[in-house]
């Protein structure tokens, strides 16, 4: 990969047409955890798409055919590229992670049944919990959680007391959306591999923000969202190691999944068009290409170090304010801060930041279950992306204290 | 509209100094209503004569100043009410929280009129609704 120049960041909120446009360009936006902005390279790319090529893919002869089919395709290995997968064959699209994970869920968990258990941790997304519980309703599997400690960190020691030889995956989230936590995902591979069990990991908050490689982490599964990595919405990622996707069934049929159709019967064609039944969000694929592109440009160790830097000064000032609890290890951790101040409900913190031109978000973070092992209703997060400036923490922290000021003498 | 329509004085006023809140911590779960997305919560009693008139609503809640306030104004209002009265108040508020009735309509209502700003803010209606769907929880038309 090129070593760049490092860019700055003033230079690179340059490239966010949102970031200098007059009607959002005065926003302090702390919430890419959620969904990140998009570059102009990737909006170009998604209307050159449809100004240029505009065609379905892997069907016609035509001219155009074979343009959308090429873009498309050459998104395909770029992701596949990205991760260090094998093959574009491991590369399925779907809708997003939530999608990925449930397509897992559904045709791999086709073949578990009733007593088998599914190992999945107390700090999971509900995108990585509900699909499991869907298919535990099914089919009668267990789920078990590998608990965490109070600072937020997995107890791998745990696994020994919920192993047993009935346990058929491991499913895990490689950094929390909650508390930043970044988990041990080799430790837990290892241990899983050794017992011949695979291991499913969702990264839709690693793969935007840390070098991701699927075989650093010796993963089976990796999931992640195209629209947190500066892609659009609507387009995801399945990385899946060749013989596990083609023993799977598959998880949609319609077109372009099948080999031969009759009335009563199909065959499917290999993976992995088998997953991608229907025309799919081709110019989605080919903006999260883009993206992709975009962030090798700036290099992603270097965003990486960026939003490292960050975290720790974000974390320090944070601490300054009086009656702020922060959640989470110290270090190493990813670009999120999840914190609740004395008194004030996480929604009125951030009502009050939005009027000041802070947009975080407030909530339970799709982690409901973890709400409640660390005793709280909800919680206030910051995350910050390659365009996210010191500044920015700094208008945080002052909107912060105007909040209490605001607030002062609630229940 | 701006953020102090939406926290205007008087809101503030009934959260910081919730009317008829109580200590209902004897009261088991069950007896909460919950709004999970935010993770509001509160138990009601409501208190009423032998004719069905309301004597009393008392609550004790945990969540924003929205929920909080509206919990506490309505617990102001709905006394000396008969249920039917009660309900039909309750349904113009929740209305209006939907936009299906004018704002205009909380006017009569003293303090709850404040509250009406809410419906523009569509994340937000949910926590002005809370003590009001669990009233209608809570005291079932006989």
């Amino acid at each position: 990969m090129n070593t760049t120049q490092a860019r700055s960041v003033e230079s690179i909120r340059g490239d966010f047409p949102i970031i200098n446009a007059p009607a959002t360009g005065h926003i302090a936006y702390l919430d890419s955890a959620a969904t990140s902005h998009k570059p102009r390279v990737v909006i170009d790319a998604i209307s050159g798409y449809y100004e240029e090529a505009n065609s379905n893919v892997h069907r016609a002869v035509h001219s155009l055919a074979a343009e959308s089919t090429g873009r498309f395709e050459r998104a395909r290995s770029t992701v596949a590229k990205f991760i260090g997968a094998n093959s574009v064959r491991e590369i399925v699209f779907t809708r997003g992670t939530t999608e990925s994970i449930n397509l897992v869920a559904s045709s791999f968990g086709q073949r578990f049944s009733a007593g088998d258990i599914v190992i999945l941790t107390e700090m999971e997304h509900h995108s990585n919990l509900v699909p499991w519980q869907l298919l535990a309703a099914r089919t009668g599997i267990e789920l078990r959680f590998i608990p965490i400690d109070d600072r937020g960190v997995l107890e791998l020691a745990a696994l020994d007391e919920l192993w047993t030889d009935r346990v058929r995956m491991v499913a895990l989230t490689q950094v929390s959306n909650v508390l930043g936590t970044i988990n041990d995902v080799r430790a837990v591979t290892d241990y899983a591999h050794e017992r011949g069990v695979p291991v499913l990991v969702d990264a839709a908050q690693s793969v935007p923000h840390q070098r991701v490689g699927v075989d650093d982490l010796g993963c089976d599964f990796l999931a992640f969202s195209g629209h947190k990595i500066y892609g659009p919405t609507g387009i995801g990622v399945l990385y899946a190691k060749s013989p596990n996707l083609d023993q799977m069934e598959p998880y949609m049929g319609g077109g372009s999944m099948i080999e031969a159709v009759w009335l009563d019967r199909s065959t499917w064609t290999e993976a992995p068009q088998k997953f991608e039944a229907g025309t799919p969000n081709i110019a989605g694929a080919v903006g999260l290409g883009a993206a992709i592109e975009y962030v090798e440009s700036i290099g992603i160790d270097a965003l990486a170090a960026h939003e490292q830097e960050l975290t720790r000064y974000a974390m320090e000032s944070l601490a300054t304010v009086a009656g702020l609890t922060m959640y989470g290890p110290d270090a190493p951790r990813g670009s999120v801060i999840s914190f609740v101040i004395d008194d004030i409900h996480p929604h009125d913190v951030a009502q009050y930041l939005d009027r000041e031109g802070v947009a975080v978000r407030p909530g339970h973070h799709c982690a409901q279950p973890l709400m409640r092992r660390l005793n709280v209703v909800a919680m206030v997060r910051a995350s910050f992306g390659a365009y996210s400036t010191r500044q920015e923490i700094d208008r945080l922290v002052s909107a912060l204290e105007k909040t209490k000021e605001f607030f002062a003498g609630g229940i | 509209m701006a953020f102090d329509d939406l926290y205007q004085e008087i809101i503030l006023d009934h959260y910081k100094r919730p009317r008829n809140s109580v200590d209902l911590s004897a009261l088991p779960s069950e007896y909460a209503h919950e709004n999970p997305t935010c993770g509001d919560s509160l138990k009601l009693v409501v208190e009423s004569d032998d004719d069905g008139r309301i004597e009393s609503v008392k609550f004790d809640g945990t969540g924003c100043a929205i929920s909080m306030a509206s919990a506490s104004m309505m617990t102001d209002l709905l006394r000396g009410k008969t249920r039917s009265e009660a309900y039909d108040i309750a349904a113009q508020f929740t209305g209006v929280m939907r936009g299906e009735r004018q704002v205009s309509e909380l006017e009569e209502y003293g303090d709850l009129a404040a509250l009406g700003g809410v419906a523009q803010f569509p994340l937000r209606i949910k926590c002005a609704t809370l003590a009001w769907h669990a009233f209608e929880r809570s005291a079932p038309l006989d």
